[in-house]
């Protein structure tokens, strides 16, 4: 067997045995590059353009009224991407974590731009798309993570190996060979993988680099003994703030943020202040993540009721600072607008690599059946799951953006029941995909997805300010991405679903492509 | 797909999961030590290194001329690793 051969080969079954999370994990995590601008767009009712000054003198007075003697007090501020204020409280009997953005914390309140309280409905907005990328979903974090990650490094093989597997990769950048069943499929899959190629590899290398404590301890295990240690020294935690009981005045905000914005020469994305109200106060200002490639914290400590600087931001050393751009790389927090758009078709260009992986394990094989009409059971399992996760999972996530604009805006555990009416759509899209005839099937789902998606354009036009032509009136160029993209996708998911409901019998009646050019000569 | 190359198939497939992580944890691991950095910087980047370990030995697993001649392969790598580490670390 050739080196070619052999690396062909591990090409396809590590692809096949992770080809469906892979495509999930590329589809969330491609939409998740407008993780801010879902946010917003799940959040109508914070418009207001942001006001620096009016925002952080409201702030602490609304979190004096709704939290005084609290442990802790938490101000998110909006980037330029994204709008609204978030204020979390933490109690002094409570030492646990802080709770999810926007997960229908009780302890927490929106302002809007301008720092009045605003009633916004509960939504994990475009953080669901972002924690499904990694988290998954309905199953414990720590399994998906390690999940997420064996497919992560399959995924790192694979492109390895298909690299090895292409004698010709500079020429597959110009091949199309349309309408010829494997040949387009196979080209397909080769443009979208090759032409991406650095993205995929850096994508998925970062991707690992994120979790790289979780997946390989080894390294830290055999300098620090564990690898709790190395994080402590990774991230050294500041002493808790002790409550002295005697009363004082936080100073005004504004200031403390000037002076740690003039210090990063950076802007700042949220503040911290422990133990307000008391003589002990401290306030930490956090850099934003957007500020530059490197993802790490620069946060700066303040003394609340002097005003005094009390830290600074640590120095970077070589090896957080390889970890840190690693991730920032990943996440594109960094990306302007023009970035963003390159990060974001490279990612779906992925997930058409995943995609059209998939479906060329199945026509490669479909050709070579015995009896075509009665495939074998792998076959046909591959076959289901293929329109249960390419077809099913877009339609799924539209589910999510369709409850967030009808379910009622008060009710309770709202978050969960957008998230809940993603996956009820999408069991429903499975049963189809099972039950169905194939080509009935892909040509339902892809249909009702771009009808699915046309609709939410439509619809914020008659229910929001959001609508295509409102924003672009407005300038608001993030939402009219929104609009655009909706119609956009509409029309490449009713061209699918066109395409499938006119392709050739799967009997092989198409065009044949010989044996002999399966695999391109040279 | 005959039974051959399904068997042979999987017999690299478990020797390439098992023996890349495998490799990579002792690597990244024998790198922590010997990178010349503080000791913060040498074990972040050398897990960082791991993953592209991870990846070469999976190649090298599929390439080699047979299923046994890839065992021989991660054993000597592996023996040669523990040994270093033992070294380094002490």
């Amino acid at each position: 067997m050739s080196l070619r051969q052999s690396q062909s080969l591990l090409h396809t079954w590590s692809g096949l045995l992770v080809g469906w999370i892979l495509f999930g994990i590329f589809l969330a995590g491609t939409v998740s590059f407008w993780r801010d601008e879902i946010s917003r767009w799940a959040r109508p009712e914070l418009s207001a353009p942001f006001d620096r000054e009016a925002v952080l003198k409201a702030a602490p007075a609304e979190l004096a009224k709704r939290a005084p003697g609290a442990k802790g007090w938490s101000i998110d501020l909006p980037g330029d991407r994204n709008s609204g204020v978030l204020l979390r409280w933490q109690s002094q009997e409570d030492g646990g974590r802080r709770p999810r953005r926007g997960a229908g914390d009780e302890n927490s309140q929106w302002l809007d731009g301008a720092g009045n309280p605003v009633v916004v409905r509960e939504t994990a907005g475009g953080d669901f798309f972002y924690r499904l990328h990694f988290d998954l979903h309905y199953v414990p974090v720590l399994w998906a993570r390690w999940f997420v990650g064996f497919c992560a490094l399959l995924m790192l093989v694979a492109i390895v190996t298909g690299v090895i597997t292409h004698k010709k990769i500079f020429r597959d950048f110009f091949t199309f060979r349309p309408g010829r069943r494997q040949r387009s499929w196979l080209d397909g899959h080769n443009a979208a993988a090759v032409l991406t190629l650095p993205f995929h590899l850096m994508i998925t290398y970062t991707g690992l680099i994120t979790l790289m404590t979780l997946y390989m301890p080894w390294p830290a295990v055999a300098t620090y003994g564990s690898r709790q240690a190395m994080i402590a020294e990774q991230f050294p935690r500041p002493p808790e703030v002790e409550r002295s009981g005697k009363p004082e005045q936080l100073v005004p905000l504004a200031g403390l943020v000037d002076r740690a914005e003039a210090l990063w020469g950076g802007r700042a994305g949220g503040i911290l202040i422990a133990q307000p109200g008391d003589a002990a106060q401290q306030v930490m200002v956090r850099r934003r993540l957007a500020d530059r490639i490197v993802d790490g914290e620069q946060t700066i400590r303040f003394d609340g009721s002097t005003g005094a600087l009390l830290a600074g931001p640590r120095p970077e050393s070589a090896g957080v600072v390889a970890r840190g751009a690693m991730i920032g790389l990943h996440a594109g927090r960094f990306a302007d607008t023009g970035i963003r758009w390159l990060l974001f078709l490279s990612g779906l260009a992925g997930t058409g690599m995943a995609a059209s992986g998939l479906i060329l394990w199945t026509v490669k094989r479909r050709e070579k059946q015995p009896d075509p009409a009665r495939p074998p059971l792998g076959f046909r399992i591959v076959e289901r799951l293929n329109i249960a996760f390419l077809a099913g999972m877009p339609l799924a996530m539209t589910g999510f953006l369709w409850a967030n604009r009808l379910l009622p805006l008060g009710s309770s555990a709202r978050a969960d029941a957008e998230i809940g009416a993603m996956f009820q759509l999408w069991a429903v899209a499975i049963i189809v995909a099972i039950l169905a005839p194939t080509r009935l099937a892909w040509t339902m789902l892809l249909g009702a997805t771009a009808v699915s998606l046309a609709g939410l354009a439509i619809a914020d036009g008659l229910l929001t300010a959001n609508g295509l032509p409102a924003s672009i009136a407005r300038g608001d160029w993030g939402m009219a991405a929104m609009g655009a993209g909706f119609l956009a996708f509409a029309l490449l998911f009713a061209w699918l679903a066109r395409h499938a409901a006119h392709r050739s019998q799967p009997a092989g009646r198409g065009r044949r492509v010989p044996q002999s050019a399966a695999v391109p000569a040279e | 797909m005959t039974r051959n190359s399904a068997k042979h198939i999987l017999g690299r497939g478990l020797a390439a999961l098992f023996g890349s992580y495998a490799l990579a944890a002792l690597w990244g691991s024998v790198l922590a030590h010997l990178l010349p950095m503080p000791r913060l910087d040498a074990t972040l980047i050398a897990t960082i290194l791991s993953f592209a370990i991870f990846a070469g030995v999976a190649v090298y697993v599929f390439a080699a001329r047979s299923l046994r001649s890839a065992l021989a392969g991660l054993c000597v790598s592996g023996v040669a690793g523990f040994l270093i580490l033992r070294v380094a670390g002490a």
